[in-house]
Formats: C-alpha cells, structure tokens, sequence
C-alpha cells in the first residue's frame, strides 16, 4: 500500500508542487518549498523502505502493463537514487533558502524549477521505457537549464545557452537510437528489449547513437566544454545540484541501458574506449581543475575529472567474470553516490567561501583559515572523498574499482585510479594552501549565516559515512539488479 | 576549408552511412505492439489510436510533455523578471488587419473546438488545437488588440498551469479505488480524456502565446542602444 | 531497399544535413534551426521505420507528437534565452566560438 501511493507521488509531488510555487507569490515560494520537502522526503523514503522489505516491482501506468503501457521499475539502483536525490535536493534546497534571500527577486523562480527538476530526475530514476526516459531527460535538462540562467548576467546566459545546445544535440542523437531500436523490437520496454536484443548492425548503431547522446549530456571528456561554465557559473545551490545529480542522470541511463543491451551488444573495444575517454576525463579535468583561479570553476572541472572515474564501470564489466563485475557494480555506485554527496558540500563549501571573502578568486582567500574554520572543514572533508582517502566514499568506491581491475586483470586502470587521487589532492591542496597562509589581504570576513554551514557540513561528512557503512547500502543497491541481492 | 566545415562534413557523412546501414539491415520486429494497441482500443474510452496512446496507454508521457512545455514558460518568465522589459508597444495600427481578425477569429475559435473535438475519432487533438488557439492570440498581438487580462500574473499563470494541474488531479484521484496512477475507468475513460485535452488545449495555446510575449520586445536593442528608443520604433503604434 | 522505406531515408538525409548545419554555423538562429531539421529527421526515422506492412502504428505516431512538443518547448527556450543574451551582450554568437 504504501508503494502504491508512494510510488507516483515521487513525481506526482514536485509537479504539482512546482505548480503551485508558480502561483504563489514570490516571498511564499521559498516557505512553500520547505513544507514541500516534507512529503517529498517521506515519500522517498517510503519507496526506500517498501524496497528493502518486500524487494523490487514494477508499477504500470494506467493499469496497462508494457509494452502497451509504461512500467516504473522500482529495484535497488533506482530507489537508491531517489533517496540519494531527496538527501541531496532537500539540504540544497535549505541552503537555497538562505542563500537566496540576498539575491535579487527574480531567483524565486528558483523554487519552481527545482521542483521540476526533481520530478525529472525522479522520473528518469524509475523510467523503465526508453522513449519515456527521452521525456524524463528532457524535464531535467530544460529545467536545469533555467536553474543555470537564472542568474540573468550576460555569462550566465551564455553558459545557459551553451548547456541547452549540448543537451539538444545529446537529446537528438538519444531518440533516434530509441525509433532505431523500436523499428527493430517493437517494444520500448527495457524488459522487452532484454529478452529480444541480438547484436545485429540496427542495434549496434542505435545504441552508438544513445552512448554518443548520453555521453555528451553527461560532459564525458572530450565532449565536457559546455559543463564548467554552467555549473560553475550558476548560483551556488544550482551548481552543487547540477554537479551532485544532473550530470549522474544521464550517466544511470547509459547504466542501464548497457546492463540491458550493453554487455551482449557491443564489441569489447567500445567498453574499453568509453574506459579510455574516462581516463582522459580524469587527468584532463583534474589538470585543468588545478589551473583554475576562479574557486567554483575549480571544483566544476573536478566535477569533469569525478565523471571520469563512472565510466571505469564499462571496461570493468563487459567480458569480465562476474566477480569482478559485482565489484565495478559496487563501486562505480559507491562512486557515484560519494561524488554526489562530496560534491555537492564541496560547492555549498565553496559558496560560503566566497560569501566570506566576497570574491570567487582562490588568490584572496589567504588567510580565511582563522574566520571560517568550518567552510574550510567542510571543503576539506569533502576534499577528502573526492582525493579517495579512508574512510570516506571515495576511498571505498575507488578500492572496490581497483579490485575489480586487479580481478579482471586490467592493471591499466590502477594508474588512473592512482595519478587520479594525486591530480585531486593537487587542486584541494592549493586551496588550502591560501586558506592556511598569512597575508595581510584580509583581516575581516563577512560571516555567512550558520544553516549555510550546516548543510554543507551535512553532506561532507555523510560522504565520509556513507565510506563507514558502505556494506549495507551496496547490498541494498543491488537488489534487483543483475548482481543479485546480499 | 575550415577545419570545422571539414569536420562537420565528415561526422554528419559518416552518421548517414551508418544510419543508412542501419535502415538497410532492419529486421521486423516479433513483438507486434500495433496489434496490443487495437486490441485493448475498447477499453481506452477514444476511437482514435494515437489519442488512445497518448492520453490513455502512454498519458504519463504527455504528463511530463505537457511539464516540459510549462517549464520553457517558467525560464521565461524568470528571465523577463530578472531583465525587466518596457511596456509591450508592438501591433500595427491597420484597420484593414482588425477588419479581418473580426472574421478570422470566430473561425479559428471554431477550428480549435473542432480539432479538439475530432482528436476522439480521427487526427486531431489538444496540441493541434493549441496551436490554433495560439496563432489566434498571436495574430490578436499582431493587430495590437491589447489583452488586459494577459497582463494580469494571477490570471496568466492560473491558464499555463491548469492543463497540467488537471492532469496530475484526475491521475491521482483516479486512484482511490485502489488502482494505479493513471488508470480511467473505463466508463469514464472517454468524459475523462475529453476533459484533460479541454484544459491542456487552453494551457498550451497560453503557453505558446506566452512564450512569445514574454521575449523582449526591444529583441533588437542590444543592452546599450535601449537608452534611445524613439528612433527605433517610429513606425509602430503605441 | 523497398519504397515504404522512403521516409525513413528522407530522415535520414535530413539529421545529417541538419547536423552538419549545426556544427559549421556560428549564429545561434541558424544553429537552431538546424537542430529542428535534424528533429524533422529524427521524427521521419521513427514514424518512417514503423511501415512495416503490418498496418499503421499508432504508437510511434504519439511519440512523435510528445516529440514535436517537447522540440517547440526546447526551441522556445532556446530563443527565449537566446534574445535575452542578444540584448544583454549585442552578439548573435557564443563567446569563444569564432
């Protein structure tokens, strides 16, 4: 019963609730999205639950199963990452609350595109049709799109403007795979295309279209220009949302799409090639990261270097014996879900630095160590999971990827692994070598309000946690999943 | 050449050959989801197959369609506030135009109803008859007829909402009885689908009338020139 | 290469041509344009494809009409955000792109 209406409220809720923001007036729409999280996270965690003790299902739509109708598969992954978003929307959305009242009025339309952000993601977590998974990229996509242009400034547009052109493209490239696929099996049910995929040309050239879609969504290396100046550019509780899930959206979708269709498919050298751009997204994104001067822009191409490491997962699981596979499947979530967390306190951090400081330039912020002790614990917490050191997420993501390469006898990966953890202790460091040194630049600080503090130091320290007790959400993760329960 | 024009050349060349190839190799799909579809047709509560699909076997489609059109409204509307526009001055002052839309307008009123009407049992439906309804608020704008009630946010936004909003309620109510989101009584069905396209039609042309209103009328002044309107819009009314 | 396939090889041509457009142009307008020929094409494939002999299918049909929706909303965006950056910077193009 409670799945039964839990289920279509994941994204029933924040429709209507971003509706009903659209109506309200401005100065109510800010009250109206904390009551709205509420339910939302109720519900979430409802899903959760009703997971963990009766196991996965699917809901079908209207009462018509597919492939007439459109099914919602509820298994460990996706409730997963229901859960991972409402932890993740709601401190964002707390930080926003704050955060927001010192910009000018029009980001109260922040609220209600967060809301329809949220019902797209939710909506692509659930998807188990792939044209209806066209739809929910799109919600997303386009609402993301307005978060990033929200600021209004002649840069924001531009970033905003780049993001839509990059999105459409992918977006094009996704629904021709899918019309590809439908003409070949009738079914846009992955449940149907599982059991009816063969690995003929119409197949193989539908899903290049849809990797070469999703990669470019995603801002995989060497597709990933149009990310730094929108995530690093937009409003700082729009770039830690952005970063922590936006970009995994489209990255679940290549997910699933190559447990379904991937791993019969297509030539191992696709698996190895999306191995090798990821590798390239690591050294790149972390190159440039630590060339950076601007601080956001900084930890936005980390967010290119972290993308990097999720697509280990494709060379790690294709043709690989299925020990190995359980472990790139455990930690490529592991991953994922670190990232999302240590990401998104790592922007939230960043912001309170540069409220602090006023200026978003790594330079002037010699010396910020004595005012803002917690900012910079929180950076460095987060720094800490994306460096990969224990015991945080990161760590115990990049040690299950790093057996699984030994395992598969892959011992490529272990540099990338490796230099990757050494490029991101690079980029952090220098932040706090400023932090840390005395100059005489600044001797006062404006000191940002406490939630602001609190709700990064929230999800700093559950990346460190969730590395604690990795155990018991990876075997959650993976029921239902091809990798069996426990 | 530009190394760009070569590029371009190249990929857009080789994405053809393989999408040729694979169009050459299609193979016939087994499942056969034309004949599912005109199987359970009585139960949708419409004759037509594409209205049944998209209202009634894949509405949950259409729902997130239709948030997908409310949300383009939404970053306009956002941008508008955040670089606030002089009052609208567009519309040509010509009679022979206002003449005409005295005529036009009833029929593209009734065209609208009819194409809503017709989606039941043959092409047709709220997305054409939206943008009917549209190309009528647009060639209003055009005429310069000015639309107080447009202006008015309260109004304006209760309009792009309701379509959605009535979709999202009679999906969710329609659960009561215990059945899943979405799921129409069959008796209902048709009363049901007809309702949601009513509202969804009059969403979506506000939408798309909206959308254009809400761009800068001074779309051609560039930040630095709007100082100095006069000169720029002699010839249009005020 | 049957006749029925027609449309589906117009779509073809069509998300190339539109491709090509879209990469070699610099001015937002014309690149926009150029991403709804590539939508036509990629519209052309999935209804093209579904000629199979067996009777019209209604399902792709739908999907394009979601699809068509969905490319008036992105375009409308697009534009949206594309005067708002006109008039805010006077440029038709992307910085860093020419």
């Amino acid at each position: 019963m409670i799945g039964f209406w839990s289920v279509p409220l994941l994204f029933a809720l924040p429709l209507a609730l971003g509706i009903v923001s659209l109506l309200a007036p401005p100065a109510w729409r800010a009250r109206l999205g904390l009551a709205g999280l509420l339910p939302l996270l109720a519900a979430s965690i409802a899903v959760f639950a009703h997971l963990v003790l009766d196991g996965p299902h699917t809901y079908a739509l209207g009462n018509w199963n597919a492939p007439l109708g459109i099914n919602l598969a509820v298994d460990g992954l996706a409730a997963g990452m229901v859960l991972l978003t409402a932890v993740v929307s709601s401190l964002c959305a707390i930080y926003a609350w704050v955060y927001l009242r010192d910009q000018p009025a029009s980001s109260s339309f922040f609220w209600p595109l967060l809301w329809f952000l949220w019902a797209g993601m939710n909506g692509i977590w659930l998807a188990e049709d792939i044209f209806n998974l066209y739809v929910g990229l799109e919600v997303m996509g386009l609402a993301a799109v307005g978060l990033v242009a929200l600021k209004a400034t002649p840069q924001a547009l531009a970033a905003a403007m780049r993001y839509l052109l990059a999105a459409l493209l992918g977006s094009l490239a996704y629904l021709l795979g899918v019309a590809l696929l439908y003409a070949s099996y009738g079914t846009l049910s992955m449940a149907g295309l599982q059991e009816a995929a063969t690995a003929d040309v119409t197949t193989q050239v539908a899903l290049a279209l849809i990797i070469l879609g999703l990669l470019l969504k995603t801002a995989l290396f060497p597709l990933h220009a149009w990310l730094p100046p929108a995530h690093g550019g937009a409003l700082t509780p729009v770039s830690a949302l952005l970063s922590a899930l936006v970009v995994k959206g489209s990255f679940y979708i290549l997910l699933r799409i190559w447990m379904v269709l991937g791993t019969e498919v297509t030539p191992f050298a696709t698996a190895q090639l999306l191995g090798i751009l990821g590798a390239g997204a690591v050294f790149y994104g972390g190159w440039m990261a630590w060339r950076q001067h601007h601080l956001k822009q900084l930890v936005a191409y980390s967010t290119v270097a972290q993308i990097g490491y999720l697509f280990l997962f494709f060379p790690l699981v294709t043709g690989t014996g299925p020990e190995a596979a359980r472990l790139a499947w455990d930690g490529t979530l592991m991953m994922l879900i670190a990232h999302a967390l240590a990401k998104a306190a790592l922007f939230l951090s960043a912001g309170n630095l540069i409220l602090a400081v006023g200026s978003a330039h790594i330079g002037h912020l010699v010396g910020i160590s004595r005012f803002r002790p917690m900012s910079l614990f929180s950076f460095g917490l987060a720094g800490v999971s994306l460096m990969g050191l224990p015991p945080s997420g990161g760590f115990t993501g990049k040690w299950l990827l790093l057996n699984s390469a030994i395992l598969s006898g892959q011992w490529w990966w272990l540099i990338v692994l490796f230099l990757g953890g050494l490029l991101s202790a690079a980029y952090i460091f220098k932040v706090f070598r400023m932090a840390f040194r005395e100059g005489p630049q600044v001797d006062h600080s404006v000191t940002p309000p406490l939630t602001l503090d609190v709700t990064a130091l929230m999800l700093a320290a559950s990346a460190i946690l969730i590395g604690l007790t990795a155990h018991l959400p990876l075997a959650w993760l993976r029921i239902g999943s091809p990798f069996g329960a426990g | 050449m530009k190394p760009r024009v070569i590029f371009a050349g190249l990929l857009s060349l080789a994405i053809a050959g393989a999408l040729g190839w694979a169009v050459l190799e299609r193979t016939l799909p087994a499942e056969n989801l034309p004949e599912r579809v005109a199987q359970a047709m009585p139960l949708s509560g419409v004759e037509h197959p594409i209205t049944a699909v998209l209202l009634n076997f894949r509405g949950y489609d259409t729902l997130l369609e239709i948030a997908v059109l409310l949300l383009a409204v939404v970053v306009a509307l956002a941008l508008r506030e955040a670089q606030p526009d002089r009052p609208e001055r567009m519309g040509l002052e010509n009679p022979l135009l206002r003449a005409v839309m005295a005529w036009l307008l009833p029929l593209i009123l009734i065209t609208t109803g009819f194409l809503l009407w017709a989606g039941a049992y043959q092409p047709g439906g709220a997305f054409q008859a939206g943008s009917v309804l549209a190309a009528g608020g647009l060639l209003l704008r055009l005429a310069g007829v000015t639309t107080a009630w447009l202006d008015n946010p309260a109004v304006l936004r209760t309009g792009l909402a309701m379509g959605l909003l009535t979709f999202l309620a009679v999906g969710l109510l329609v659960m009561l009885p215990g059945v899943p989101f979405l799921t129409y009584p069959t008796e209902y069905a048709g009363a049901l689908i007809l309702l949601i396209e009513l509202t969804l039609t009059l969403s979506i042309g506000l939408t798309l009338i909206s959308l254009f209103r809400l761009t800068p009328p001074y779309a051609d002044d560039p930040e630095e020139a709007r100082d100095q309107p006069s000169s720029r819009n002699g010839g249009m009314a005020s | 290469m049957s006749g029925a396939l027609v449309f589906a090889w117009s779509g073809v041509v069509l998300f190339s041509l539109g491709l090509f457009g879209f990469i070699v142009h610099r001015h937002l307008l014309r690149r926009l344009l150029a991403f709804n020929i590539m939508g036509s094409g990629a519209f052309l494939v999935l209804v093209g494809l579904a000629q199979d002999g067996r009777g019209i299918d209604p399902v792709p049909h739908a999907m394009v009409i979601t699809g068509i929706v969905v490319a008036v909303a992105s375009t409308a965006l697009a534009l949206v955000v594309f005067r708002r950056w006109y008039r805010a910077s006077g440029r038709t193009d992307l910085p860093e792109d020419t």
